[in-house]
């Protein structure tokens, strides 16, 4: 009977799998960055396309370093150091020194990730990890916006890009006036809003025509390179969604007590950063929530937080630290969001 | 309220789609296998207690007649499938794993597919439902979709439940398995004595046949054979992966849950196998005992995929050469993809709950490397029960066995297989479960 000499090959079920890789759903996450890194450089030039490289490889070379020390295999290839590197660069303003991305990507991959075990250990997003510790060390050099499509972006670097380290960035403001087009200056919306109660509309918002951060002055991109990885199933639509479902419900709230002091929920969606970290850095996977109501608590508590910051801190950008806020919170959001199973009995057996 | 039939197809929450691989196979008309040279049964075939054996060594047995008896309520006997000789009654290996007490039969030569006629007949309509149940007992009879509870256990009702429907599981959700899909297209009239069986042993009044919509013709097939009073209907479901779990079924077609760790008597259901009834339609009115099922044997390693009858106790070995298995190096399952077993040799034989052999040239599975949970809450999103697979896996690697008990409801988990389908990160979610619930046992045991 033993015409056949069979090797089996034990293992246990399921037997299929079909999932993308980690490394599949970073590069993706990658890809769909992307076209708002190309918007960047075309709106702030060389000096923006420097940043993006240094905080990148920063990022990347900081993750080698650190998994040959410990003796890991290098975790490089997952592309997650890439998003992290990304992500940052985006939320830095466009002038920023380059030695301090250089410092700030270093600090969130060692300080943000792989203190905490690398990938999947991270409780707070590496990325604004690097973003919070940079904003406290360079709180001058992280608040000075130059204007965006000035005339000689690509042949220019922004006065303060390449500042020595530990050298006094050389002042922006002279230079901006110089080169600002028409209706451009380096003050942010929220600045604008804050300090001198000014309104942008709500289109130049949507359009991305207004000074900030790096990545996060088009709303339209950004919800367009959102929706691509939503359809892909690489992000978690519920967390955007919830994100600017609190923001939208708090500012509404405000605006409604008092229209003449408080902004509209539009301005308050549209602008600074809130768009690009709703979509791309509170729904960072590891560092949110994974039960449905947790989602949607998180969300909502990232929003209201930004708008709360917005209103009344001292600070013009406050989702970032709204969003670290909701990721210490993530543990016990999810303690107590646990979801009702299927034939869930009613308050017993619970002996724990 | 289920609300996902308001909108279209019945169907539960969550769950996954893998692709069916039924095509190979469900076209093909049940074909009787030959007999092996040595059929090896194993005396533990079914949950509850192992049957006892009552023949000795080179006692001379006929197809049909008992050779193990049931040792009390909560076991079934094991009739011979074949004419032969008891070779031996010892140890083989199963494919449980280890080595299992087992009665070994050398075939005559001259075994025939008759099975004798005892003459005995028994008309259900004149039995009580005790008399009943006794009678699904001495069939012998499991539950053929793979979990083997003895049949008559789950008809034996307690006084004080009450059972409004009996629900017929033709759903097959298992990918590859066509067995079922045949048995319902060729053997109705055994298939609706036994639901009528089935009916009267649990006093229900109605039955539903649940099959899910990839199977459309069986449901046009069985349509014209139902009674005109409406107490057998037949539904559609939407296919998808776990429909065939009883607690997925009795959501989509009722929207009734089964309480967590309870039976769905509990709430006025009996749900059993299409294959299940159809042998006891065959079996119970002619007291005869289960001697053999239908098995799919598919996969890209066999050169003849099909549906076969084959005796209980057939060894592995023999099945595959029948279907001309190709290539040297493979998986062989036990089942389905998703919940079967791995043979671990060529001399394990199938038993009453084998509803299938797949043999996988090459994997179908890469063996990626285990990355850490990335929490992209895919598990939570697949899970059928609603559980919290991602956590419940970071607890399992802490080994926090209790907690996932205790508070994460894992014996919830029946094993389906949909998180570890859908990780990213390769973790291998059901058999951290697996053993999570094993060790639990173990130390109730202890403790107890």
């Amino acid at each position: 009977m033993a015409k056949h000499d069979l090797k089996i090959d034990i293992r246990t079920s399921p037997y299929i799998r079909k999932a993308p890789t980690v490394a599949q759903i970073m590069r993706n996450v990658v890809y769909a960055l992307l076209p708002l890194v190309i918007y960047s450089v075309y709106h702030f030039g060389i000096s923006a396309l420097a940043l993006i490289l240094v905080t990148t490889l920063s990022c990347i070379l900081t993750e080698h370093f650190f998994c040959t020390m410990s003796g890991k295999k290098s975790t490089i290839l997952d592309a997650s150091a890439v998003i992290s590197g990304l992500l940052l660069a985006m939320t830095l303003p466009p002038g920023f020194p380059l030695w301090m991305g250089a410092v700030a990507g270093f600090t969130a991959i060692a300080m943000g990730k792989t203190l905490f075990g690398g990938l999947g250990f991270n409780i707070f997003n590496p990325a604004l990890v690097g973003r919070a510790f940079v904003q406290a060390a360079f709180p001058v050099s992280i608040t000075t916006w130059t204007p965006a499509l000035a005339v000689d972006r690509f042949s220019e670097f922004i006065p303060s890009t390449l500042a020595l380290p530990f050298m006094h960035p050389l002042p922006t403001a002279e230079w901006s006036a110089r080169v600002a087009i028409d209706g451009f200056t380096g003050a942010t919306p929220l600045a604008l809003m804050k300090f001198q109660g000014i309104m942008t509309n709500s289109y130049d918002l949507f359009m991305g025509n207004i000074a900030g951060s790096t990545g996060e002055t088009s709303t339209l991109l950004i919800l367009v390179c959102g929706a691509y990885l939503i359809f892909k199933k690489m992000l978690d639509w519920r967390i955007p969604a919830a994100v600017i479902f609190g923001t939208a419900v708090s500012a509404e709230l405000f605006y409604l007590l008092d229209p003449l002091k408080y902004p509209t929920p539009a301005f308050m969606l549209l602008s600074g950063g809130l768009m690009f970290a709703a979509m791309f850095m509170a729904s960072d996977m590891v560092a949110s929530p994974v039960t449905p109501l947790g989602i949607f608590i998180f969300g909502c508590l990232v929003g209201f937080l930004t708008v709360i910051i917005r209103l009344f801190g001292g600070l013009t950008e406050a989702v970032m630290y709204a969003i670290l806020f909701g990721n210490a919170a993530t543990p016990i959001i999810e303690t107590y969001t646990q979801p009702r199973i299927y034939g869930a009995r009613k308050k017993n057996q619970d002996k724990s | 309220m289920n609300l996902f039939n308001l909108f279209g197809k019945k169907s539960f929450p969550h769950g996954i789609h893998p692709d069916t691989y039924k095509e190979q196979t469900q076209a093909k008309i049940t074909r009787r296998l030959p007999f092996a040279d040595e059929i090896i049964v194993p005396l533990a075939q079914s949950i509850g207690r192992p049957a006892k054996a009552i023949v000795f060594r080179g006692q001379h047995v006929v197809r049909g007649e008992i050779i193990a008896e049931a040792d009390g309520f909560m076991s079934v006997p094991i009739h011979a499938p074949v004419n032969g000789t008891i070779k031996a009654v010892d140890i083989a290996s199963t494919a449980k794993g280890g080595k299992q007490p087992a009665i070994i039969i050398t075939t005559s030569l001259n075994s025939g597919q008759q099975i004798p006629d005892s003459g005995e007949h028994c008309d259900y309509l004149q039995m009580s439902r005790e008399e009943l149940v006794k009678a699904v007992q001495n069939t012998g009879l499991v539950g053929l979709g793979g979990a083997a509870f003895p049949t008559h256990v789950k008809m034996a009702i307690p006084p004080d439940r009450t059972i409004h429907t009996v629900l017929v599981n033709g759903c097959e959700c298992e990918p590859f398995l066509t067995t079922d899909h045949r048995v319902m297209l060729e053997q109705i009239d055994n298939l609706l004595l036994g639901i009528r069986i089935a009916m009267r042993t649990v006093a229900a009044t109605k039955a539903i046949i649940g099959i899910e919509d990839n199977k459309l013709n069986v449901l046009a097939a069985i349509k014209l054979y139902l009674p005109d009073d409406g107490t057998i209907t037949i539904e559609a479901v939407e296919t998808k992966y776990p429909q065939g779990a009883e607690k997925m079924l009795a959501y989509s077609l009722l929207g009734i849950e089964i309480p967590s760790g309870g039976l769905p008597s509990e709430v006025g259901l009996a749900i059993f196998n299409v294959a299940t009834l159809a042998e006891l339609g065959a079996l119970l009115p002619v007291k005869q005992g289960l001697i053999e099922r239908v098995i799919t044997i598919t996969g890209d390693g066999v050169k003849k995929p099909g549906n076969y009858l084959a005796p209980i106790g057939t060894p592995v070995r023999f099945l595959l050469e029948y279907a001309e298995f190709i290539g040297a190096e493979a998986e062989l399952i036990l089942g389905g993809p998703m919940m079967g077993m791995p043979a671990r040799s060529l001399d394990v034989p199938i038993t009453k709950g084998t509803g299938a052999l797949l043999v996988l040239d090459k994997r179908a599975t890469k063996g990626d490397d285990i990355l850490p949970c990335i929490k992209c809450t895919q598990c939570l999103q697949a899970c059928p029960i609603n559980l919290n697979p991602s956590e419940l896996g970071l607890l399992a690697a802490k080994r926090q066995y209790d907690i996932m008990e205790e508070q994460y409801h894992l014996n919830d988990c029946f094993e389906c297989g949909c998180c570890s389908y859908v990780c990213p990160s390769n973790i291998p979610l059901v058999q951290y479960f697996r053993i999570a619930k094993t060790l639990n046992r173990e130390r109730h045991l202890q403790n107890s």
